[in-house]
């Protein structure tokens, strides 16, 4: 009894009751700042996110304007008949259709209105009149895509005088905004209205799998060579700090080795995905082979020793055991490499990916640009349509990578196994 | 009341007979070591250590932690190979071929003299591919009927077959502890070994576990040569025919069980089993 | 084979050294049980004979506790080598403790049949025969819990003196037996309680056979007998 009474007293008196209080006090501050640091993180991410929305959203769309066209009544001097054949585009761009634009925009909004359009305007006419010819038979309403000085008016950061033009069309109801699927299908051009991501998607995406189709294998294998059949001593630990340390060295030293050899040395095309695939995989190799060898390391060794046990040779130990259950370790590496090599923009310029290319690239060794470089290039522009445009791209990047990574981690959960 | 008395005879001593094995001709041992030097950099874990393993008979290994006797089971299959620090030295044959030299490829002889490990480590593959795996690399089944008749006769020789027979598909690592080490063990006979070394096979399981495993290597031992490492005394006692204590590298006393248990000759063997050792 | 020092487990120790107790104390009773019936036997003390008797029952419960202990100590403390040897060995001692009081306690039971004989010559032979005969017994408990392979063997060389007072007390009863017919009743006494007497002898010599086993593992050779009264 008297036992009991002395417990009661020492777990349940002041002291000790102030040292509970002050021991729960602390894991409430600790919890407390990792949320704060958390929310902090979130708070930075939201932050970019929706500032980026908010200014490259307009980019995907594209304002049209309504114009009331007789073109019997106009200068246009263009056979319906000659738009049937296969010399219709010929025929269209040389009909001079953007003095017949502007023509009847003066008709319609007055001096100036010509500003109104542009390239692709008359581009879009043109196609309209391809796909139905009959238009210029009769009186029609047709929607044509506003120049880019217009559209950034209409978004409301352009010239007061054209501000004030298309505030008057729009008071008409002349103004509609539509989603502009041109700018993930055309490739880059010098009117911001018609520019699109797609080359540079393309060019990204060839870029990428020749890096990956390079680095992967040579990664894993070198982690697995390193990791598994090479000798402990004085050279593989100088190899293993030299891999170590070219993980983080600049990757702009990495485009200049790329300049150097590939480029000066061995003659490759400048420009082509080709080398730049080749100086990222140099930048990403040495990424997969410290995350492949953590993942080796962290094989535990009773699966190999009961694979030795049947009497599995180190090969086969190696490649039906090791590296099975290494394989999403490797993965995650994979990833990270990726997700870097796919941002990269410096090691690309040094290597002249910087060109401006107005047609997708059909190969390995055709000129290219690539996402992270069409973004700093649209930049560096100074008409102001190419400022939301290079928002949108970011957008378009930030999603590319979502789905590359997704894929990935598709891929690592898919070849996970519980041992 | 008055008490007769009885007779003062004295039966006769019976002769000290050995029931666990009948009498039979000394056969030459499945496996010889002699004068076995282990070191491990500049330690020395084994110090000229002798052994048989005969066929068909159970042999322990026993002794305190840190003598030897895992490394000397380690030393029967070349395991020790791969640990990049060990020299092995000495003599040890198998059917008279020295396991050690240039000719004798290791991973054939691991196939020959299979293991069993104290944790056990089946593969995180089916139940299937796991007994599958062996006979598949040495080439051991023609074809896909061979393969399931030796999977079900590993199964079935190691006590699994009738729990496993309807899923043979799931992971070998969702079975209990004690199926885990039959699996093992089915494992490692499906390559068709001459002898089967276990260390401490018995010591991740619970008492029914291990009673099935001791019963399992009681019938097993028809068949293939065994040698056990194990820590517990009552386990060497009850499932091996010989048992050699070792003590700090050195095989103290080597014989036959019964007698180890009951009548050893060396103090410190019986020190070590009374449990007056340290 | 002497023990060098005590199990780990100490618990183990005690248990041991608790059954040798429970042996030595069996003995002491035995012993005293054997002397109190040769006094009472000569001094014709039949209350003293009656205390003998009862006192036997003592005898008995320890017997019990010792069988008791021995299997408890099996079970749970899984003796090995000289260790289990003892244990079984104390089993065994035990129950052959228990027959020799229960001769001592047949000795005290014939006291007051023999009230009334006179001084017969054999009686006084008798307490020299159990004294020996005592003292085998004694110093063969004494050798098992010391663990005395040496003093158990020296014992059973005591057993042909114990041997020959018997053959010799046995002549004389005949002798008596066939010069006065009248003595037949008391004489036939007296050699069932010098049968008695030898019998001790013999199960002090099975005693020192099994202390013998106990301590080293290896069993008595026969030892040489005394002389055979059945042959010839």
């Amino acid at each position: 009894m008297n036992k009991a009474a002395a417990t009661s007293s020492r777990w349940t008196d002041g002291s000790m009751t102030r040292m509970v209080a002050k021991r729960y006090a602390a894991e409430r501050r600790f919890k407390l700042f990792g949320l704060a640091a958390v929310g902090l993180s979130v708070a930075f991410l939201a932050f970019l996110l929706i500032n980026m929305g908010a200014r490259g959203l307009g980019g995907f769309t594209q304002s049209q304007i309504r114009l009331d066209v007789d073109f019997a009544r106009s200068d246009l001097m263009l056979d319906p008949a000659a738009l049937k054949g296969p010399q219709a585009e010929q025929v269209v761009s040389g009909a001079g259709l953007d003095g017949v634009l502007e023509t009847i925009a003066v008709a319609t909004y007055g001096e100036g209105a010509g500003d109104l359009f542009g390239g692709a305007s008359t581009r879009a006419l043109g196609e309209q009149l391809i796909a139905d010819p009959t238009l210029l038979t009769r009186r029609t309403q047709l929607w044509l895509p506003l120049s880019s000085k217009a559209d950034v008016a209409v978004k409301r950061d352009g010239e007061r005088a054209l501000e004030k033009m298309v505030a008057a069309a729009d008071a008409k109801g002349a103004i509609r905004t539509r989603f502009n699927p041109g700018f993930l299908t055309n490739s880059d051009a010098t009117d911001s209205s018609a520019v699109g991501v797609w080359g540079a998607l393309k060019g990204s995406f060839l870029t990428i799998m020749v890096t990956m189709l390079l680095a992967f294998p040579i990664g894993v294998l070198s982690a697995l060579y390193l990791e598994e059949f090479a000798p402990r001593n004085r050279w593989t630990d100088i190899i293993e700090v030299s891999i170590n340390n070219l993980a983080a060295v600049p990757s702009i030293i990495f485009g200049l080795l790329g300049l150097a050899v590939f480029l000066n040395l061995m003659h490759l095309p400048r420009s082509a995905p080709l080398v730049g695939g080749l100086t990222l995989a140099l930048m990403t190799m040495p990424v997969i082979v410290i995350a492949g060898r953590n993942a080796i390391k962290s094989v535990p060794p009773s699966i190999r020793d009961a694979a030795l046990g049947v009497g599995a040779s180190k090969m086969q130990v190696v490649f039906h055991h090791v590296l099975p259950l290494a394989l999403p370790g490797v993965l995650t590496g994979t990833i990270i490499g990726m997700a870097r090599a796919l941002g990269e923009t410096a090691p690309l310029l040094m290597i002249g990916m910087r060109a401006f290319i107005a047609s997708p690239p059909q190969g390995i060794t055709d000129p290219s640009s690539v996402l992270p470089v069409q973004i700093f290039l649209w930049s560096d522009e100074v008409d102001r349509g190419f400022v939301e445009k290079t928002s949108a791209a970011i957008i378009v990047l930030l999603l590319f990578m979502l789905v590359m990574n997704g894929l990935a981690i598709y891929l690592r959960n898919r070849f996970e196994r519980r041992w | 009341m008055i008490e007769t008395t009885d007779n003062k005879a004295a039966p006769p001593v019976p002769q000290a007979t050995d029931t666990a094995e009948p009498a039979r001709v000394e056969r030459t041992p499945k496996m010889t070591a002699r004068n076995v030097h282990v070191f491990y950099g500049e330690k020395e874990a084994l110090k000229g250590v002798g052994i048989d393993i005969h066929e068909d008979r159970v042999t322990a290994f026993i002794g305190p932690s840190g003598c030897g006797k895992s490394t000397f089971l380690r030393c029967l299959n070349r395991m020790n190979d791969t640990i990049p620090s060990a020299r092995v030295t000495g003599d040890i044959e198998l059917d008279g071929q020295n396991i050690n030299s240039a000719a004798m490829d290791v991973v054939q002889l691991r196939a020959r003299v299979g293991m069993v490990f104290q944790k056990p480590n089946p593969f995180p593959k089916s139940i299937y591919e796991n007994v599958a795996y062996g006979p598949r690399i040495h080439g051991l089944a023609a074809g896909k009927t061979e393969m399931d008749a030796i999977v079900e006769k590993s199964l079935k020789r190691a006590g699994l077959w009738e729990e496993v027979k309807e899923r043979l598909q799931e992971s070998g690592t969702a079975l209990s502890g004690g199926q885990q080490q039959r699996l093992c063990i089915a494992r490692a006979i499906a390559v068709d070994p001459e002898v089967i070394l276990m260390d401490e096979p018995c010591s991740a399981l619970d008492p029914i576990a291990t009673a099935k495993i001791e019963e399992l290597i009681h019938e097993l031992r028809g068949r293939y040569a065994i040698a056990i490492v194990t820590h517990n005394m009552q386990q060497a006692a009850r499932v091996s025919q010989r048992t050699a204590f070792f003590h700090l590298g050195e095989v103290i006393e080597y014989g036959k069980t019964s007698e180890i248990f009951t009548n050893p000759r060396e103090q410190r063997t019986q020190d070590y089993i009374t449990g007056r050792y340290g | 084979m002497a023990t060098t020092s005590g199990h780990t487990i100490k618990a183990f120790d005690e248990d041991l050294d608790r059954l040798r107790a429970l042996i030595s104390q069996m003995g002491g009773l035995a012993e005293h049980a054997i002397r109190e019936s040769m006094r009472c036997l000569i001094q014709r003390d039949v209350d003293g004979a009656q205390k003998i008797v009862e006192n036997d029952k003592k005898l008995d419960a320890l017997e019990l506790e010792t069988e008791r202990r021995a299997i408890q100590l099996i079970a749970l403390r899984a003796p090995m080598a000289d260790d289990l040897r003892d244990v079984v060995a104390a089993m065994k001692i035990s129950s052959v403790v228990e027959r020799i009081g229960d001769y001592a306690k047949n000795i005290a039971k014939r006291v007051p049949l023999l009230e009334n004989a006179g001084n017969i010559e054999p009686l006084s032979l008798l307490p020299e025969m159990a004294r020996i005969a005592t003292e085998m017994v004694h110093d063969v408990l004494t050798a098992f819990v010391e663990r005395d392979a040496e003093a158990a063997v020296r014992v059973r060389e005591r057993d042909r003196a114990v041997d020959d007072f018997y053959n010799s007390i046995f002549r004389t009863l005949l002798t008596f037996m066939m010069e006065n017919p009248n003595n037949i009743g008391q004489s036939t006494h007296l050699l069932f309680i010098a049968k008695n007497i030898e019998r001790v002898g013999d199960h002090a010599t099975n005693i020192a056979e099994m202390v013998y086993y106990a301590a080293t593992g290896q069993h008595l050779a026969d030892r040489p007998r005394g002389e055979d009264m059945l042959k010839g």
